[in-house]
C-alpha cells in the first residue's frame, strides 16, 4: 500500500517536475512564463496527434508498429508543439517588448484552445461514442518496464517499474541543475536573468539567451504533458483533464527555490499531496477539494519561510518579469 | 618622449532624436597617460565613453584605436580592442561572486574558476587591490564592488581603461588609494580616462584635461599648466565664482530638539544610539560622518520613517511657539501637525521621486491631496515651469519622465519641490552627489537663502571643504553615536576626521554641544 502510494505520487508528480524544469529555464533567463499550462497542454496534444497519425497509418495493428517510431513520433511532435508556443512567447516578449504576464496568460488561453480544439476534431474523426481519444498501442510502448523489474519486488516497484520519461524527467532536472550551477552557459543564463544590462555589458547576446532558454524550457515543459498523457492516462485522451497542473508546475518552482534539483523532490511531495485524498478513509467531496489545496499551502508556508530568512541566492532572479531594452537605462 | 596613441576620436556626431549629445568631437589619448574629461552634467561625457566602449554606435565620425580605423559596435568589440569602460552605475550580478562576475561573458572555452580565482589573485597583487575573489556582491562595500569591476576589465586584458566619475561613492581615504592604483597602471603603460567634475581631483591626478561643454569639445590641456578657475571657465563658458558666501545666523531660535533618541534595525543592531542636538532656525546644521554610520537613519527618524527605541523629538512651531512631540507619528500626520518638514533624501529616484512619472506628476505627490476629487494640474504645472526656469533644469519639456533626466536634473527638480513647499525645517542628504560644480553652486545658494529666510537646515554631506564653507555648525556621527559638535568657522578638517573614526575606540557617551 505505502509501495503503491509512492508510486502513483511520482507519477502524479513527473509531469509537475517538467513543467517546473522547464519553467525555471524559463525564469533563470528573466521571462515569467506563465504560459506553461498552455504549453504543458500543447506538448500534450501534439504528441497526440502525431501517435494517432502514426497508429492510423500502421492500419491501427499493433504488429505493424515500430516501437522506436511509436515513441520518437510522439516526442518530436511534442517538443516541435511546445517550442513553437515558446518561440511565440520569446517573439512577443523579446521583439516586440509585449507586457511578459499578459503574453503569458494569453499564450496559456490559446493552448487550451487549441488542444481542446484538436482533441475534438480527433474525437470527431474517430467517431468515437466516448468524449475521448484511446492511444493505448502508443502508450504501451511509452509504458515499457524494465525486464527484471517484477522480479525484485519492492525495490523494483519502488526504483525500476516507471516509465522512461519518469526517468528521463529526473535525468533532465539533475543536468539541468548542474549546468546551471557548474557552467559557463549556466553562468551566462543566470546573469542575463539576473541583471541584463549587466550581461549586455559584459558582450552576452541577452536576447539569444532568453529566446534559446524559453524555447528550451517550453519543450521540456510540453514533455510534461507527454507523460501526462501517455503513462498516467494510459494514453487516453479527454479535453480538459489535464486540469491544472501546469499552475502547480509554477507553483512549484517557487517552492523548489528555482533549483531542479529540489523540484524533484519537491514534484513527488506535490504528486503525494495530490494524491493524499484518495488514501485517507472517509473524507467527504468538500473535504477532498480541501485537500487538493494541499500544494498551494506548502508553497505559500514555503514563500514566507524564504522571505523571513531574506537569503539572497533563494529569491527569484533580479530581473524576472521585466523586458530588456538596450537603449533605455 | 614619444607619446603613443592609444585611442583618436574625430568628428564623433551622436543625436538622440532631437537632442545632440555630441557634436564634433575631437580627442586623442595616450598610452602612459591619465587624461580628464571635464564637463558640465549633460556635456555628452558619459556618451561619448558609451560610444568608445560599444553601448552607442556613432552617427558621424571615426574611431582610431592604435592609429587604425576601429568599428565598435558592441561591448564584446570594445574587449576585441582591449578597451575597458567601468561604469557610474556598477554592473554587476548581485548574487554572483567577484570571481563569477569577473569572467562573466568571456568566452574562451575552458570554464575552470579556480584557474580564474588565481588569475585574480595575481592581478590584485601586481596593482595593489585588496579583494576576496570568493565574496558575494551583495555583501560588499562600494569601494569593494568598484574593484571588482576594475579588475574585470583588467582581466580581459584592457590596456584603455574608462573609469566614469570612479570617485563619486567613496571617501577620501578610498579615493586616494585607487588613485595610487590608476597611477601604477599608468606606469604600467596603460591609458586611462577618467570622468569626473571634482577640480581637485583632475588637478591632482591627470596629466590632461579635455573639456566638454553641452556635447562640443572645448579644447584639452596640460594639467601641470591650467588652474581651477581657467578649468572651471572652459567648462562653464564664463567666469565662476568659487566662494559660498556664509551669513552669520541671525535670529535663531530652537526649532528641532532631538531628544536622546534610539533606533534599532530590522537585524537587531543599534543603528542610533543615545542620539541628541538641537537644529536652530537660521542656521545650517552639517552632520559629517563615514557613509552608513547612521546619517540616514537620523534624517528617517525625523521624517517619521523610522521607529524610535527610546527618546523623543520636538518640534518648535515658528508661529505659536508650540511644542510638539514627533515621535511615532507618520509623515502624513506629522504634515497634517503643521510642521513643514522637507526632506531630499540620499536616493533620490527610490525615495525622493518617482523616476517613470514627469516633473508635473512628482510635483503633485506633494499636494495630491489638496482639491477635491479630481486633481488640479495647473499649480503644479506653474511650478514645475518654474523650476525648471529658476534652477536651469536642462529636459526637452516638464512631461518629461524624470527618469529619462541626467543626475544633476533630477536633484535640480528634487530640491525645487521641497523649497518650493517653504519649509520651516530642510533635511538635505548629500544634496550634490554626482553634480557638476556650477550645479552644486546653485544648490548651496538655494540652502544659504533658505537659511536668510529663517528655516532650519540639516545637511549631511560627505565632502568636509564643503561642510567647514557652508554650515555653521557641524555634527560628526559615527556608528551611531554624536562623538562632538563644533564650530565651523573654527574647526579643521583633521579635526573632524578624527572625530569620524573616534567612535570606534572609545564607547563613551558624548557630549551634546
Amino acid at each position: 500500500m505505502i509501495i503503491q502510494f509512492i508510486c502513483r505520487a511520482i507519477l502524479l508528480g513527473v509531469p509537475l517536475l517538467y513543467g517546473s524544469t522547464g519553467e525555471i529555464i524559463t525564469e533563470k533567463s528573466g521571462h515569467l512564463n506563465l504560459g506553461i499550462p498552455g504549453i504543458m497542454y500543447v506538448g500534450a496534444i501534439s504528441g497526440v496527434v502525431g501517435s494517432f497519425l502514426y497508429e492510423n497509418a500502421c492500419g491501427n495493428d499493433i504488429n505493424n508498429m515500430n516501437a522506436f517510431l511509436a515513441v520518437i513520433i510522439p516526442l518530436v511532435c511534442s517538443i516541435a508543439g511546445s517550442v513553437i508556443m515558446g518561440l511565440i512567447y520569446s517573439f512577443l516578449t523579446v521583439s516586440l517588448h509585449a507586457n511578459q504576464n499578459v503574453t503569458g496568460l494569453a499564450l496559456t488561453t490559446l493552448g487550451i484552445g487549441l488542444g481542446n480544439f484538436l482533441g475534438a476534431s480527433l474525437i470527431n474523426i474517430t467517431k468515437s461514442e466516448l468524449p475521448s481519444i484511446a492511444l493505448t498501442k502508443t502508450s504501451s510502448f511509452f509504458l515499457t518496464k524494465l525486464p527484471f523489474a517484477d522480479n525484485l519486488g519492492w525495490f523494483g516497484e519502488l526504483f525500476l517499474s516507471h516509465d522512461f520519461l519518469t526517468y528521463l524527467s529526473i535525468v533532465i532536472a539533475i543536468v539541468v541543475s548542474i549546468v546551471l550551477k557548474r557552467s559557463r552557459v549556466g553562468l551566462n543564463l543566470r546573469s542575463v536573468g539576473e541583471n541584463p544590462a549587466t550581461a549586455d555589458a559584459a558582450g552576452i547576446n541577452v536576447t539569444r539567451y532568453r529566446y534559446v532558454a524559453t524555447c528550451i524550457g517550453s519543450a521540456i515543459a510540453g514533455l510534461g504533458g507527454l507523460q501526462y498523457v501517455m503513462a498516467y492516462a494510459n494514453g487516453v485522451w479527454s479535453n480538459n483533464a489535464f486540469g491544472d497542473r501546469g499552475w502547480m508546475a509554477i507553483a512549484l518552482v517557487i517552492f523548489a527555490l528555482w533549483n531542479p534539483s529540489f523540484a524533484i523532490i519537491g514534484s513527488f511531495l506535490f504528486g503525494a499531496l495530490c494524491n493524499a485524498n484518495n488514501y485517507i478513509q472517509g473524507l467527504g467531496t468538500e473535504t477532498q477539494e480541501l485537500f487538493k489545496m494541499l500544494p498551494y499551502v506548502v508553497t505559500i508556508v514555503v514563500l514566507i519561510i524564504t522571505s523571513m530568512r531574506k537569503k539572497r541566492e533563494h529569491q527569484p532572479p533580479g530581473s524576472l518579469g521585466i523586458n530588456y531594452f538596450r537603449e533605455e537605462r | 618622449m614619444t607619446k603613443q596613441p592609444a585611442i583618436e576620436l574625430k568628428n564623433i556626431t551622436k543625436t538622440f532624436g532631437k537632442v545632440v549629445a555630441n557634436k564634433n568631437v575631437n580627442l586623442t589619448a595616450y598610452r602612459g597617460e591619465i587624461l580628464s574629461i571635464l564637463g558640465e552634467n549633460g556635456s555628452g561625457k558619459t556618451t561619448l565613453m558609451n560610444m568608445i566602449s560599444g553601448i552607442y554606435f556613432p552617427d558621424e565620425g571615426q574611431i582610431y584605436i592604435d592609429e587604425k580605423e576601429a568599428s565598435i559596435t558592441s561591448p564584446k568589440d570594445a574587449f576585441k580592442y582591449k578597451i575597458g569602460m567601468i561604469h557610474q552605475h556598477f554592473k554587476l550580478v548581485d548574487v554572483f561572486t567577484a570571481a563569477e562576475n569577473i569572467i562573466l561573458g568571456i568566452e574562451d572555452g575552458k570554464y575552470n574558476l579556480k584557474a580564474s580565482t588565481e588569475e585574480i589573485k595575481k592581478i590584485s597583487n601586481q596593482y595593489g587591490f585588496d579583494l576576496n575573489p570568493e565574496k558575494k556582491i551583495y555583501t560588499m562595500s562600494v569601494s569593494e564592488k568598484q574593484t571588482v569591476e576594475i579588475i574585470k576589465v583588467l582581466y580581459r586584458g584592457a590596456d584603455i581603461l574608462i573609469l566614469d566619475e570612479p570617485t563619486a561613492v567613496l571617501t577620501p581615504q578610498e579615493t586616494e588609494k585607487l588613485f595610487s592604483i590608476l597611477r601604477r597602471m599608468r606606469d604600467d603603460g596603460k591609458c586611462i580616462i577618467i570622468i569626473t567634475h571634482k577640480l581637485h581631483e583632475v588637478l591632482s591626478l591627470s596629466d590632461r584635461v579635455a573639456v566638454l561643454r553641452k556635447g562640443e569639445y572645448v579644447g584639452t590641456v596640460n594639467t601641470a599648466e591650467t588652474n581651477e578657475s581657467q578649468l572651471t571657465e572652459m567648462m562653464v563658458g564664463e567666469k565662476v565664482d568659487l566662494n559660498i558666501k556664509r551669513n552669520d545666523p541671525k535670529n535663531t531660535t530652537d526649532r528641532l530638539v532631538v531628544n536622546s533618541i534610539t533606533c534599532v534595525d530590522r537585524m537587531g543592531t543599534t543603528v542610533l544610539d543615545n542620539v541628541s542636538f538641537t537644529a536652530k532656525s537660521g542656521e545650517i546644521l552639517g552632520i559629517a560622518g563615514i557613509a552608513g554610520s547612521g546619517q540616514r537613519e537620523l534624517l528617517e527618524s525625523i521624517a517619521g520613517l523610522q521607529r524610535l527605541e527610546y527618546g523623543d523629538i520636538f518640534y518648535f512651531d515658528p508661529k505659536t511657539g508650540k511644542k510638539e512631540s514627533l515621535r511615532d507619528k507618520t509623515p502624513v500626520q506629522i504634515r497634517h501637525m503643521g510642521v513643514r518638514l522637507s526632506f531630499v533624501p540620499e536616493d533620490r529616484l527610490g525615495m525622493g521621486l518617482v523616476g517613470n512619472m514627469d516633473i508635473v506628476d512628482n510635483m503633485m505627490l506633494r499636494s495630491y491631496t489638496k482639491g477635491n476629487i479630481f486633481l488640479k494640474r495647473k499649480q503644479p504645472k506653474d511650478l514645475a515651469l518654474k523650476i525648471i526656469k529658476d534652477l536651469e533644469v536642462v529636459t526637452p519639456s516638464a512631461s518629461t519622465p524624470v527618469r529619462r533626466l541626467s543626475g544633476g536634473n533630477v536633484q535640480k527638480v528634487l530640491v525645487g519641490r521641497e523649497i518650493a513647499a517653504s519649509p520651516t525645517v530642510l533635511m538635505v542628504a548629500y544634496p550634490v552627489r554626482g553634480l557638476d560644480i556650477n550645479s552644486s553652486y546653485m544648490i548651496y545658494n538655494l540652502l544659504n537663502q533658505q537659511k536668510e529666510q529663517g528655516v532650519a537646515i540639516i545637511f549631511v554631506g560627505e565632502d568636509l571643504d564643503v561642510l567647514l564653507e557652508l554650515c555653521d555648525k557641524i555634527m560628526v556621527i559615527g556608528s551611531g553615536r554624536i562623538t562632538g559638535i563644533v564650530d565651523a568657522r573654527t574647526a579643521t578638517k583633521d579635526e573632524i576626521g578624527l572625530l569620524m573614526t573616534k567612535a570606534k575606540e572609545d564607547g563613551k557617551e558624548n557630549n551634546n554641544g
